[in-house]
């Protein structure tokens, strides 16, 4: 642990000394311990690697790191090898030896712990070459891999704290200001808002204090990015609160985080307390006139809480209900005074900005959307996981060379973008150049970035009817629209399902999405409409065969399939029968059997595990 | 079961007695008692000087927060859309079926509480649920039993 800084010259030659101290020739073994493979086993992996490394006796010559997330979550535990960069995947705790042994003191690869290429067959020993990785710009998230999150000092090595030197030493609050909004930096948490404008207006708004937040409260389903941020970078999101504070003239700032997420609060707070006690936090940082503070607030798991106005009624101590913005947070927020509040991606972006200039940043992307998106790639995809693109790339790029195509050889039929308020893009859209108004443009929207994949066995009119009854619960209630709107569109979108539908429906639906549109008071209600208007515009025909002909193209809806076995594919091989939770299959071993659709509960289970397509959906 | 009061004052005591804290102070009791009791919610009201209706109107507004006492085990079955479009509300049907429960609700037995989540964040492991802290990725019906009997 390092010694107070008391100045930026001690930050310095701290940085100096560190980085002489890290031999790049050194081996250095990194596990990626992030939630994807804690659940896998990276923990197990970490020790196991520990206790062999002191068995061997190569405490000196051999550097041990658990990092935060790679991204690449479908193959973890992930171990990479520097200064090589060899990639291992689904590594297990008896792999650990020969890992050791052969690569580590040999320099031999293990053959089958390698990524292999699903299309070309060809085994890929470096991770940059892994078509995962090869495609993204990994400019913020890609220190995570070479960092141990709960050392600052792993930070400091690669720079981190360079921009709050730069900014105390030859930059003005204004100038910083200037710099943000030159990079074309946009609010990464979906609305896409420019950032230094925002900061601007909250300096120049006239308060007794100032607040700086960064929500966290990534409450979108099927999205992890700031997660991953805050459990694997978390200095870089302190860095940029006191960037944004410096810039703002604000002493004070809280971070409001999910509390569904205990790696990624222990490892802020433990960022947090490094901090302090480094100087970097606290009274006259660096000795300079800066003064800021930062505290943690865990969510109680309520999505409204991502909407700025909520978050900070939440921050109060209150329910997390949205106000009417017609005076902005960055003039009234948290407790009235002036607040700024930007999301974890964002903050962690700024640091970057500032280091390598507006020019450099602003230099990736596309005209209007500036810089690096991270998404979560997710859904019915080969390679799960979390991608940094550049801005401008397009769908079909991440979906295919990235994402590897999708999952079972089956057909791709939609993704959706923008979490709960976003749509459902099909696959004629897939050339679209991902940005904030080109997604916009589609009726979806860039959201915080999830990105869920489906393919041919997933029913739109299904997913409209998930994401209507998600916002349906999550909604806080204040207003009628979004409160009364949603709950008539999960019930229209019920009987749909349910083989009920009428020929109003769909003209119903718009209807109510319009007053939704019009009429809600705060972004939830605002945006519910879209997963319904995206599906009725690009999956029509989906709609209409529920509703007219009773039936469900996907064979998903429950009420609209029958399940039965087909005696030509019908091994009589007992699998559907063992697995069946009802009993609702009969038959002697050996011959077909049969199943008793009264008694069937639809649950997929005899599908699932028949090996023989015997079990047929009709 | 009687509420240990002491813990419920020192719980406020180390959040300052402020307002503001109402949220932590009410999620460090729920960890402590695995639920919400009204005689700590009382108690609460008291000593941060508040009207017993705005602690209830926190603590009902909330998803983290439970008023009844849960059973041995929670079981979290991940809805979040990753999941679901792998599958996972036909997980959450099954065992609603075999416990013989809704979610939210408590089995007969004390055994399992059974909640859903909207993401864990662990979205390549879909679909998934967390028994007690512990996550089981990429489940169908046949490892959830095998799974099941582990906890009974």
């Amino acid at each position: 642990m390092s010694p107070r800084l008391k100045n930026i010259s001690e930050l310095r030659s701290l940085r100096q000394s560190l980085q002489k101290s890290r031999d790049g020739n050194k081996p250095c073994i990194t596990i990626c311990a992030g939630t994807g493979c804690h659940a896998t086993g990276a923990s197990e992996v970490v020790e196991a690697f520990k206790q062999e490394i002191v068995n061997l006796h190569l405490e000196d010559k051999i550097a041990l790191r658990a990092s935060g997330c790679h991204g690449f979550c479908e193959r973890g535990p992930l171990v990479v090898i520097r200064p090589e960069m060899i990639c291992y995947i689904n590594v297990e705790t008896k792999d650990i030896p020969q890992i050791l042994s052969e690569t580590v003191l040999k320099g031999k690869v293990i053959d089958h712990l390698l990524y292999q290429d699903p299309r070309t067959q060809k085994k890929i020993i470096h991770e940059g070459d892994i078509p995962f990785y090869k495609f993204q710009q990994r400019i913020v998230f890609g220190s995570n891999g070479e960092i141990d999150p709960t050392q600052i000092d792993d930070y400091i090595a690669i720079g981190g704290y360079q921009a709050l030197e730069k900014i105390l030493t030859e930059m003005k609050p204004e100038e910083v200001i200037e710099a943000v909004k030159k990079s074309g930096l946009r609010g990464r948490g979906g609305g896409g808002f420019p950032t230094g404008a925002k900061w601007e207006a909250c300096r120049k708004a006239k308060g007794k204090e100032k607040f700086v937040i960064c929500n966290a409260d990534e409450g979108d389903p099927g999205a992890y990015m700031d997660r991953s941020l805050l459990e694997g970078n978390p200095h870089s999101v302190i860095e940029g609160m006191l960037i944004g504070a410096y810039a703002i003239g604000s002493e004070e700032g809280y971070v409001y985080v999910r509390n569904e997420y205990p790696l990624a609060v222990s490892n802020l707070s433990r960022a947090i307390e490094q901090a302090k006690e480094a100087g970097l936090l606290g009274k006259n940082i660096l000795g300079s006139e800066l003064s800021f503070t930062v505290k943690i607030n865990r969510g109680g798991g309520a999505f409204v809480c991502g909407e700025s106005t909520a978050l900070m009624a939440s921050l109060e101590g209150r329910v997390g209900e949205p106000r009417a913005k017609y005076i902005h947070t960055v003039e009234q927020g948290l407790w009235d005074q002036p607040s700024n509040l930007n999301n974890v991606e964002t903050w962690a972006n700024v640091p970057i900005v500032i280091r390598r200039g507006a020019d450099w940043y602003s230099s990736i992307g596309t005209e209007r959307s500036k810089g690096t998106k991270i998404f979560s790639l997710v859904g019915k995809i080969n390679n799960t996981g979390l991608v940094e693109v550049p801005m401008g790339i397009t769908l079909r790029q991440i979906v295919d060379d990235i994402g590897g195509g999708i999952s079972g050889g089956k057909r791709f039929k939609a993704i959706q973008t923008g979490g709960p308020s976003g749509g459902c893009i099909p696959e004629s859209l897939l050339d679209l150049p991902v940005d904030f108004d080109r997604l916009q443009e589609a009726g979806s929207m860039m959201g915080s970035g999830g990105m869920i994949v489906m393919d041919e066995e997933n029913c739109m009119v299904d997913m409209a009817r998930y994401f209507v009854q998600f916002l349906q619960e999550e909604s806080c209630g204040k207003c009628t629209p979004c409160r009364e709107g949603l709950q008539q569109m999960g019930e229209i979108l019920n009987r749909i399902c349910k083989g009920n539908g009428r020929e109003e429906d769909m003209g119903l639906l718009q209807d109510l999405s319009q007053v939704m549109v019009d009429t809600s008071l705060c972004g939830l209600g605002l945006t519910a409409p879209n997963p319904v208007l995206s599906t009725i515009r690009y999956f029509r025909d989906e709609y209409e065969a529920h509703i007219k002909e009773k039936r469900c193209p996907a064979k998903f809806c429950k009420e609209l399939i029958l399940f039965s076995i087909d005696p030509e594919n019908c091994t009589g091989c007992g699998a559907c029968l063992r697995i069946c939770p009802t009993d609702a299959i009969m038959g002697e071993k050996k011959k077909v059997h049969q199943l008793d659709p009264n008694k069937c509960i639809k649950c997929r289970a005899c599908y699932e595990a028949c090996k023989f397509d015997a079990v047929l959906i009709r | 079961m009687p509420v240990d009061l002491q813990a419920v004052c020192e719980i406020i005591e180390s959040h300052g007695y402020q307002r503001a804290a109402l949220i932590g102070i009410l999620q460090d009791i729920q960890v402590k008692m695995n639920y919400l009791p009204r005689k700590a919610l009382i108690q609460v009201a008291n000593s941060l000087d508040l009207p017993l209706t705005s602690i209830y109107e926190v603590a009902t507004f909330y998803k983290a927060f439970s008023l009844e006492p849960k059973g041995r085990h929670t079981i979290q079955v991940c809805l979040g859309t990753a999941c679901h479009v792998r599958g996972g509300a036909r997980i959450l049907d099954y065992l609603e079926n075999r416990l013989e429960v809704k979610s939210g609700g408590t089995t007969r037995d004390d055994a399992f509480t059974l909640e859903t989540v909207n993401c864990l964040g662990a979205c390549a492991l879909g679909p998934i649920v967390v028994i007690d802290k512990k996550y089981y990725g990429k489940i169908n019906i046949h490892k959830i039993e095998s799974i099941l009997k582990k906890y009974q």
